[in-house]
């Protein structure tokens, strides 16, 4: 039963990847929007801003958010359409089996275009070090932003105004994932341990866990009709 | 089987079935007709999991609606207006997704099965987007057969069909019937409706207004019978 | 309509638009102007009596809506849902208060109109965004039974929210320093203030009971006038 439920959330994952890969639209507009902010944010402050340094930290998070928006949208709306998602809700398995299925395609996805956008980041910020202790930070922070963000497209998909809803939706609940991601990045960036910052970590992953659960138990009451 | 006692369905103020009481014997396959609005699809709905009753006893194949939904879900096969099938990938690639969402023990086998039965095994590894609106239907049964359900539910499977397509479609829908499934079809087609189930049955303003044996009557005699049902219910 | 219950709330009505009189008497002559400020910083301390009073009533409201919430969702019943988006309506007129009073305390005080950096101001514009996003979200769903279902959903996330937003702001540290109300040199120095303080946080928490009060008054009203619409045009 157990890996029956584990077995399905992989199928849902494979689906999604077979069907971007076919189509590469998703992947491709997160990308070349991503791309669009941060050198817009580049270009901007660097006409103003002293040390751009110091902005770099906030830019980056609020690169990864926007083209996350864009995969978040994507991913439920491709379901609405020709009314995927009934096939899926009539098949025999737990709802939440399609709430982590989707959760861990976002999750998939963003990752590539964070893994993308990163290097070029670092060419136009060119921050002084580089810690390895960034790449789980930004891990934990994609996480709790798919986790919270699988439910609120579920939701928004619903609604009349489909792509304008996520954002409004999920924009303030995010807030304190996005204090401390930028937070930690920003230490790092400057040298500092991570152990030293451990109380915006524990934030970190408080928050993930926290709000995965939340949503995995209320994804049910989402998407039923 | 499928049997229905005194299903109740309301949303908000409007109360669309008003105490639906229907049964279909197993193997046995049941048209119903009705004009729109009169809950055609809600009762389907209702049957294929995707909708709760507001009250009333509903059961499949023995198993309570209420209470083991999931069991249902296994034994049942639904196809609607919608073809539930993702665009850009092949039928290959749909059948394959739902056979696993289904736990399809032989996969492999079963998909080519299916899709000689419906004629598409021409087109197994080209995207479904690019298939016409019949294609695609005949595509939907497959899915809704592959993890040979006792049970198959269709809405209205006619719709948006040209002529040619619908008898291909009318055909197919004989075949997979006698397999020893229940079905229940709803359809808008008089015609078709009477030649194709064992029983037809109509639904008006939310009940079960006749039900009788495909053989009891003809087109003409159905026809008079239907709009003297159906006739004053006019919203 | 109850006759009874009609006049008794319309004594709390009278009660409660009192006890603001009051209140504002009290906070605008009765209580001393706070010693350790001066000039238009001093006169504008005043607006503390109606500021942090809102504020407890914002979040008291959206306490409220995030309780019925999981009621609704947990056993059903519009009353649930119409208790959480009634409180979610009135909660916003409140925390609007607040973020308007906030910038008007501001800048005689810390010279600036805002700051992200203290936790009590950006919690209270997180909240205000939420709670404007749950409205938004209900005038986008057609269908009753899933716009309370969504709804509910955003009013358990959202509440959860609120606290690690303010944990969050605080650690960021550096906050420029919000006036500690319970603290030294707070409010046990001054009997006045405390008592001017306590009966603002009584008015306006009544204020706020006495218009949820009408709000489901009104919504039952509208509901009973849809459920007599819709009789009448049924056969």
């Amino acid at each position: 039963m157990r890996i029956g439920f584990l077995h399905k959330i992989l199928a849902i994952v494979h689906k999604d990847i077979i069907a971007e890969l076919r189509t590469k639209e998703m992947f491709s507009s997160m990308f070349v929007f991503a791309l669009l902010v941060i050198v817009i944010f580049n270009f901007a402050f660097e006409l103003r801003v002293a040390n751009i340094r110091q902005v770099a930290p906030g830019v980056l998070w609020v690169t990864f958010t926007f083209a996350g928006i864009l995969g978040l949208n994507r991913s439920f709306i491709l379901e609405k359409d020709r009314g995927c998602l009934e096939g899926l809700l009539l098949a025999p398995v737990d709802r939440s089996a399609i709430y982590f299925g989707k959760m861990l395609g976002n999750l998939l996805f963003m990752s590539v275009v964070e893994a993308i956008v990163l290097p070029i980041f670092w060419v136009l910020f060119n921050p002084p070090l580089f810690s390895p202790a960034l790449i789980p930070v930004i891990v934990l922070g994609t996480v709790g932003f798919a986790g919270v963000g699988t439910l609120f497209s579920a939701i928004a998909v619903h609604t009349r105004a489909r792509e304008v809803m996520l954002p409004i939706l999920l924009f303030p609940i995010v807030v304190p994932l996005m204090i401390a991601a930028v937070k930690i990045t920003g230490g790092l960036l400057d040298g500092q341990p991570l152990a030293e910052m451990r109380h915006w970590l524990n934030l970190l992953v408080g928050f993930d866990v926290i709000f995965l659960a939340v949503s995995y138990m209320t994804f049910d009451y989402v998407v039923e009709e | 089987m499928i049997e229905i006692r005194g299903l109740l369905k309301s949303f908000g103020h409007n109360v669309v079935l008003r105490g639906v009481d229907l049964e279909v014997a197993s193997g046995q396959f049941l048209t119903l007709v009705g004009p729109n609005g009169a809950g055609k699809t809600t009762l389907i709905r209702i049957l294929a999991t995707l909708s709760k009753a507001t009250s009333g006893t509903v059961l499949v194949d023995g198993f309570d609606l209420a209470d083991e939904i999931i069991d249902i879900r296994k034994h049942v096969g639904f196809v609607s207006h919608q073809t539930l099938l993702y665009g850009d990938l092949t039928p290959d690639e749909n059948l394959r997704f739902y056979g696993r969402m289904y736990d399809v023990p032989d996969l492999e086998d079963r998909i080519e099965v299916v899709l000689q039965q419906v004629g598409l095994e021409g087109r197994r590894h080209e995207p479904v987007r690019t298939f016409s609106r019949g294609m695609q239907q005949r595509l939907a049964i497959a899915r809704a057969i592959l993890h040979r359900p006792s049970v198959l539910l269709l809405d209205e499977p006619d719709t948006g069909l040209d002529q040619h397509a619908t008898e291909m479609l009318h055909q197919l829908l004989a075949t997979v019937g006698t397999e020893g499934r229940t079905v229940l079809m709803t359809t808008h087609n008089l015609e078709r409706g009477l030649a194709m189930g064992d029983r037809v049955a109509i639904l008006a303003r939310g009940r079960i207004a006749y039900e009788t044996d495909k053989n009891a009557l003809d087109l003409e005699g159905f026809r008079e019978v239907y709009y003297r049902f159906v006739g004053g219910s006019m919203r | 309509m109850n006759t009874r219950s009609f006049a008794a709330t319309g004594v709390l009505n009278g009660i409660a638009a009192l006890a603001m009189l009051v209140a504002l008497y009290l906070a605008l002559v009765y209580a001393p102007p706070a010693a350790n400020l001066v000039g238009a910083a001093q006169i504008a301390q005043r607006i503390f009596y109606f500021h942090v009073p809102s504020a407890w009533v914002g979040f008291l409201a959206f306490f409220v809506t995030f309780v019925a919430s999981i009621a609704y969702l947990w056993k059903g019943g519009r009353q649930w849902d119409v208790l959480a988006f009634s409180s979610v309506e009135i909660g916003l007129v409140f925390t609007s208060m607040v973020v308007t009073t906030g910038p008007l305390w501001a800048k005689p005080t810390w010279g600036v109109w805002w700051v992200w950096s203290d936790p009590k101001l950006s919690t209270v514009a997180v909240l205000w965004l939420i709670y404007f996003a749950y409205l938004m979200l209900r005038n986008t769903v057609e269908d009753e039974a899933r716009r309370a279902r969504l709804a509910a959903v955003l009013g358990i996330v959202g509440f959860l929210d609120v606290p690690i937003v303010f944990g969050a702001v605080r650690w960021w540290g550096q906050s420029v320093a919000h006036p500690i109300v319970f603290g030294t040199g707070g409010l046990r120095h001054s009997p006045r203030m405390l008592t001017a303080f306590l009966f603002c946080l009584g008015a306006f928490t009544l204020l706020y009971v006495v218009l949820l009060i009408q709000r489901l008054r009104l919504e039952g009203m509208r509901h009973e006038v849809e459920r007599l619409k819709s009789q009448g045009f049924t056969l």
